[in-house]
């Protein structure tokens, strides 16, 4: 009984994968004749925006503005255009809101810096918690420091 | 007391940014153009339904609007008649720009609705739009006569927005 209900959820979960799977080809049946080619593609049009629906990129989103931003980004990588011109291209046009990965600017210099300055707060105040501490144990126990040899 | 101060303050602080970037987090339904300020992309399509071509650059020293319509979307039958009431005072003229419509369906359109457009190029393609950035339709850019765009508008025109940005800008206040 419990195998048989395994074998049952193993195949739904089998005939789920398949239909994402079919799905996610069938959006863009589109093969450069290049392999490195399609793999820049593949990557480029990953990491860019789909205006439309904000929050798939062009490669997963079946809407018609997607499809005309593949035919973009492939015609421009079959004109040898670097993947940094494909950027710039398109964010001329439509905003840096198009990339995924916001680019360093102004602007966006917060978005990078916060985290580091975040990380280096967080570690000077672990740095002084513990020294704090450190200094606390220290006078009062004296046989700890004789142990460890101080 | 004192200890308490030090994460206390950070953690204001951090409220305070978060709070900051809330509060300027943009409207994403409508994405600010890189456009703006700068010279208009250039354009040659066919005309809708006709075996003439259009090109931009014949509006050069004249104020215009591109909108950009399609049969296939709502907004832009809510729009229609704004359009027809701006074309009917004549103050400037509408390229609609009719993006990746069936001819057919648009004449009959227009038949319908009224034709609000001084002239219609056809990007049956889309790569205009892709060069002015059009991510859904209607949309309205706002052209100065050397050929700069100078406003954008996303969704279906209404008055107050008319009102606002483009007579002020079409009558040099703004």
């Amino acid at each position: 009984m419990k195998g048989g209900v395994r074998r049952w959820s193993a195949l739904l979960l089998s005939v789920c994968l398949s239909m994402s799977i079919n799905s996610a080809l069938a959006i863009d049946p589109i093969e450069l004749s290049d392999p490195a080619l399609q793999e820049r593609y593949r990557s480029l049009t990953h990491e860019l925006r789909c205006m439309q629906c904000q929050n798939q990129s062009i490669a997963d989103s079946p809407v018609g503005l997607a499809g005309d931003l593949r035919r973009e980004v492939r015609e421009l990588l079959e004109a040898g255009k670097t993947d940094a011109e494909i950027r710039d291209h398109l964010s001329a046009r439509y905003g840096d809101f198009i990339l995924f990965r916001p680019r360093w600017s102004s602007s966006t210099a917060w978005l990078w810096l916060t985290p580091i300055c975040l990380l280096a707060l967080g570690l000077f105040v672990a740095v002084r918690i513990v020294r704090q501490r450190a200094a606390m144990v220290d006078p009062t126990d004296d046989n700890d420091n004789e142990r460890a040899g101080r | 007391m004192n200890r308490f101060l030090l994460p206390a303050g950070i953690f204001a602080a951090l409220v305070a940014l978060l709070f900051i970037g809330i509060q300027r987090a943009p409207n994403k339904s409508v994405i600010a153009s890189p456009l703006i300020d700068k010279p208009a992309p250039q354009f040659e399509l066919p005309v809708l339904n006709s075996t003439e071509t259009f090109s931009n650059e014949s509006m050069r020293g004249r104020w215009y609007l591109l909108n950009v319509w399609g049969t296939w979307c709502a907004e832009c039958r809510r729009e229609h008649d704004m359009l027809l009431e701006i074309a009917a005072r004549g103050e400037i003229p509408i390229v609609g720009l009719n993006w990746k419509d069936d001819p057919g369906a648009a004449q009959q359109w227009l038949e319908q609705l009224g034709n609000p457009y001084a002239v219609i190029p056809a990007d049956r393609e889309g790569r205009v739009a892709i060069d002015w950035g059009v991510y859904g339709a209607p949309e309205t850019f706002l052209i100065d006569d050397r050929g700069i765009v100078r406003y954008k508008h996303v969704g279906a025109l209404h008055p107050l927005a008319w009102e606002s940005e483009f007579l002020p800008r079409i009558r040099g206040v703004k």
